[in-house]
């Protein structure tokens, strides 16, 4: 058996971490991405503006710049806020937090795109039905379009995640405990990178797995009106 | 905000790119050569054949690009083997340390790209190869690969923009590319805000050359296609 001298349960928690940051993070990129979809399908050409150039600027700079930015910029930013409000004290933007922001924002650009090839696939006529039985534009989108792109985009969705997993990785440079400053820390006491860094990847190796079976279930799930097709 | 302090070091963060752009174009083209015999023998029907780069493509595609630095720059040191080989004063630099992980990543995802371009050509072209008496080896050369290399050209101008953005990473391992630069100059400036949006502004201007650039290489090479655009699958 291989030895983890100790550090197995500290290796665990921070896969804990790991999948709540990748979760919270998810939950903000789901919003950011209809949110953006909307915006970029909307008639309000400003919204297009903002929209287009939201995932632009997100999606053409590295992830780690983006965790840069907010971490270190978001205590600026709210800080300047606040004292506009006469608050002076130092407001400060853990790890988590700034994580959470970032990897939000990047799977929202990312989503944004996938959301919107949805919702263009969506006949005309499914609008027209919806409308024609008297339903308002949000039971519209509630009960016959959101399930429709939710059933076409999932495939791009869990894509998107995979890779918002692995990004979490990025968030431990800033000192968040999750798996990868965890290996650091198991590390530098002990003196055997190769070991608990190949123990880290085979650990990002699982997660992978466990999210491709997931995806692969929500998606059966969410095909099972097609299936006779 | 006080974006004087971009100014003075502009020349500064200019150099960092300029180490990006180096480690992205090295890494690329090792990793395309890489690539190509992972896709061939990923292609085979044989289990044989096919699961060596079945499992190097699931490893590099399913762990961080961090961890795969890590464990070529620190992981290696580990064995004395390592240490006391010929390859040590290589795998004691970190800037090769970061090529060999970025080539190794990059392979994996242009080997699945490729893989998808070979077999995304219509079954009749194969068919039509075997009837005029073509060996398979006359079969790649002459059709398979030239056509591949059009199909693919969208998917993998995005993996080199991927990988543009990959590497700001080797400034975790002390390497002065762009993001290392600006981390540098914000250790001694205080303006993280500042130096990290020019830095921004600066991978967006080079991903954009690198889209311009890809954009004119597909027109030329699928001009026979007149105006029929070829749909590549995604890459995951």
């Amino acid at each position: 058996m291989i030895d983890l001298h100790g550090f197995g349960d500290q290796l665990l928690q921070g896969a804990l971490i790991t999948v709540e940051l990748a979760m919270a993070s998810l939950a903000v990129g789901l919003v950011l991405g209809l949110l953006g979809a909307a915006a970029k399908l909307s008639s309000i050409a400003p919204l297009r503006w903002l929209a287009t150039i939201y995932t632009t600027i997100v999606r053409g700079i590295p992830e780690l710049l983006t965790v840069l930015i907010i971490y270190f910029g978001a205590t600026i930013v709210l800080m300047a806020i606040a004292s506009q409000f006469g608050y002076d004290d130092y407001i400060e933007v853990g790890p988590f937090a700034a994580g959470v922001t970032a990897l939000g924002l990047t799977f929202g650009a990312y989503a944004t795109e996938v959301f919107r090839g949805a919702l263009q696939s969506i006949p005309k006529g499914q609008h027209e039905a919806a409308t024609a039985l008297g339903m308002g534009a949000f039971r519209k989108f509630q009960r016959i379009i959101l399930p429709q792109v939710w059933r076409v985009a999932l495939p791009g969705l869990g894509n998107l995640f995979l890779v918002l997993l692995k990004d979490t990785a990025l968030v431990s440079i800033v000192g968040l405990d999750d798996i990868m400053r965890k290996a650091n820390i198991a590390v530098s006491s002990t003196k055997q990178p190769f070991l608990f860094y190949a123990t880290a990847a085979v650990m990002y190796l699982l997660l992978t797995i466990i999210s491709m079976v997931v995806v692969t279930w929500l998606e059966k799930r969410a095909s099972r009106g097609m299936r006779r097709g | 905000m006080d974006f004087s302090v971009v100014v003075e070091y502009f020349p500064r963060l200019l150099e960092g790119a300029w180490v990006s752009v180096q480690l992205v174009a090295l890494s690329v083209v090792l990793g395309a050569l890489v690539a190509l015999p992972i896709a061939l023998a990923r292609i085979s029907q044989n289990w044989w054949i096919k699961g060596f780069p079945y499992a190097y493509i699931f490893f590099f595609r399913g762990t961080p690009l961090l961890v795969q630095i890590f464990l070529v720059y620190y992981g290696a040191s580990q064995f004395d083997v390592v240490r006391e080989s010929i390859l040590w004063p290589i795998l004691r630099e970190p800037y090769w340390c970061a090529i060999i992980a970025f080539t190794l990543n990059t392979s994996a995802y242009t080997a699945e790209i490729f893989r998808g371009a070979i077999q995304a050509i219509p079954e009749g072209e194969v068919e039509a190869c075997k009837v005029v008496g073509m060996t398979k080896a006359q079969m790649y050369r002459r059709v398979l690969l030239p056509r591949a290399f059009g199909i693919v050209l969208p998917a993998y101008g995005n993996e080199i923009i991927l990988m543009l953005k990959g590497s700001a990473l080797a400034s975790t391992i002390t390497i002065l590319d762009l993001t290392g630069m600006a981390r540098t100059i914000i250790a001694r400036t205080y303006t993280p805000i500042e130096i990290f949006l020019a830095a921004g502004g600066i991978y967006l201007v080079i991903s954009m050359v690198i889209i311009a650039i890809f954009r004119q290489v597909e027109k030329r090479q699928n001009r026979y296609l007149g105006t029929v655009s070829i749909k590549v699958p995604d890459k995951g």
